[in-house]
């Protein structure tokens, strides 16, 4: 999102 | 649990027990470090966020900013739960699939900070029979179970002191792996000297892994690893490594180094192994009496992050120029890294591997050679304390008082158990200046991450529509 990048994907 | 930092101009959080990270900007930071507090989100803001933080950011941005974090908490990805000690509970003895032979307790080199005692391990210089190593490999195969993949590291002292038994080991290996249905790896670890056009030869076809010991710039070099007549080592060794990796084709090594106080600037010893024409690069900090000279303390430690730091910049800078080259300690696979189970057992010493020596003395690994409060048993005399092995087994991340909580423990697993003994006298009381020195490199190896990510070199993830490599 523009707030939050997640880098990866139990 | 979350850990958050700021390293190189990125906002990063790792969400411990999911694995995910995220890259998050200033005002996603923010409400981080106020939520932060309880681990818990509401579908709606807390109007105390509002208050907190209205002097940076207008409502509407804090509001837009939480819904995104209250996405990545709602799929799991954000104060996801520990629902890993019952896993933990279940570790039990598993098969031996690991094995160092310490195939020479003797050494062509008098290195000064050499954790076997210059070479002997302080049990006298000699060499492993033939006889031995053959019972070891035996050993392995009959202790294996069910497992197939074996791994072999010759070691010492300086194996290519023993280099026949060193290939009439791996013979023997070969010749009754099919018959037992395993498949053996083996790795060779060397200080070089002895290394000629015969050996280099040999060990690009056999071995899966070459370990070749240089420090870095030869005044660093050769200030400690020295022969017994004080001579240092760098001229003889670097033209012979050039050749064995020049010839190495696609096979594993690595140049691995230590670094002591007398060089905290071993970004320039990395530096210069590139130079050299090198590309898997290890530096490690030195394990030591802290009372010696060239140890690394606890008050060393921000001039050590310092340079980790500034190595970590040269890295990514490299590589937006093209240049790759691997540095061991910051390696860090975030999407297909080893399953949760490994990661809380960790390296397997005592458990899943050993370490024999020319005696055919059994230890929990090459760390504990020579110490007889953890002689496991003898190859010859049919010993094996299972008891031992099982309390080994047993010490994983959540035996241990201060890895259960601690944020790297899905990397670091535990830390090491020979250090832990050597520096606190407990398998299961981590070292601090390790474990500090271990967090600092997670850090820095997910910013780089983060750094190629953002220059498209590493692909962030999409979600369910992803196809990139990380997915």
């Amino acid at each position: 999102t523009k707030h939050i990048k997640t880098l990866n994907k139990k | 649990m979350i850990h958050k930092y700021k390293l190189g101009g990125y906002n990063i959080c790792l969400d411990v027990h999911s694995g995910a990270v995220h890259v998050l900007d200033d005002a996603a930071y923010d409400i981080l470090d106020i939520l932060e507090k309880t681990e818990t989100m509401e579908k709606q803001p807390d109007e105390q966020i509002f208050v907190c933080l209205e002097d940076k950011y207008d409502r509407e941005e804090i509001a837009d900013t939480y819904d995104a974090l209250y996405e990545l908490y709602e799929n799991g990805l954000l104060f996801s739960p520990d629902d890993y000690e019952q896993f933990a509970g279940m570790m039990t003895k598993a098969p031996v699939k690991s094995m160092c032979i310490n195939i020479s307790h003797d050494c062509n080199l008098r290195c000064e900070y050499c954790f076997a005692a210059k070479g002997d391990f302080g049990q006298g210089r000699c060499l492993m029979p033939l006889e031995t190593a053959k019972k070891a490999i035996d050993f392995i195969i009959a202790n294996s179970g069910t497992r197939k993949n074996l791994e072999v590291d010759f070691f010492g002292g300086e194996p290519l002191m023993n280099f026949d038994v060193v290939k009439q080991t791996v013979e023997y290996a070969r010749s009754i792996e099919k018959k037992h249905n395993k498949h053996f790896r083996f790795t060779i670890t060397t200080n070089g000297l002895l290394l000629d056009d015969e050996k280099i030869e040999y060990i690009n076809r056999e071995m899966n892994n070459a370990v070749l010991s240089l420090d870095g710039r030869k005044e660093v070099n050769d200030r400690l690893r020295v022969t017994p007549n004080g001579k240092g080592c760098y001229d003889t060794i670097v033209p012979k490594y050039q050749k064995l990796v020049a010839g190495r084709g696609d096979k594993d090594y690595y140049i691995r180094g230590t670094f002591t106080k007398y060089n905290l600037d071993f970004t320039e010893d990395v530096l210069h192994f590139r130079d050299l024409g090198f590309e898997q690069l290890s530096i490690e900090p030195v394990v030591s009496d802290p009372k010696l000279d060239y140890s690394i303390k606890y008050e060393d430690l921000p001039r050590v992050f310092e340079e980790y730091e500034r190595l970590a910049h040269t890295i990514i800078s490299s590589r937006k120029k093209g240049d790759y080259y691997n540095f061991f300690h910051f390696m860090i696979d975030l999407n297909q890294g080893p399953c949760a189970i490994k990661r809380l057992r960790g390296c397997g010493c005592g458990n899943e591997y050993v370490a024999v020596t020319p005696q055919g003395d059994i230890y929990p690994c090459h760390q504990f050679v020579g110490n007889e409060d953890y002689k496991m048993g003898n190859l010859h005399d049919g010993t094996f304390n299972t008891a031992m092995k099982e309390d080994f087994a047993k010490a994983n991340v959540y035996s241990k008082e201060n890895c259960k909580d601690c944020w790297a423990k899905f990397y670091c697993s535990g830390g090491c158990n020979a250090n832990n003994y050597q520096y606190e006298g407990d398998i299961r009381k981590s070292h601090k200046t390790s474990c500090e020195l271990e967090k600092k490199r997670l850090e820095c190896a997910i910013m780089i991450k983060a750094a190629l990510a953002e220059d498209g070199d590493e692909t962030p993830c999409d979600g369910e529509d992803c196809f990139s490599a990380c997915c």
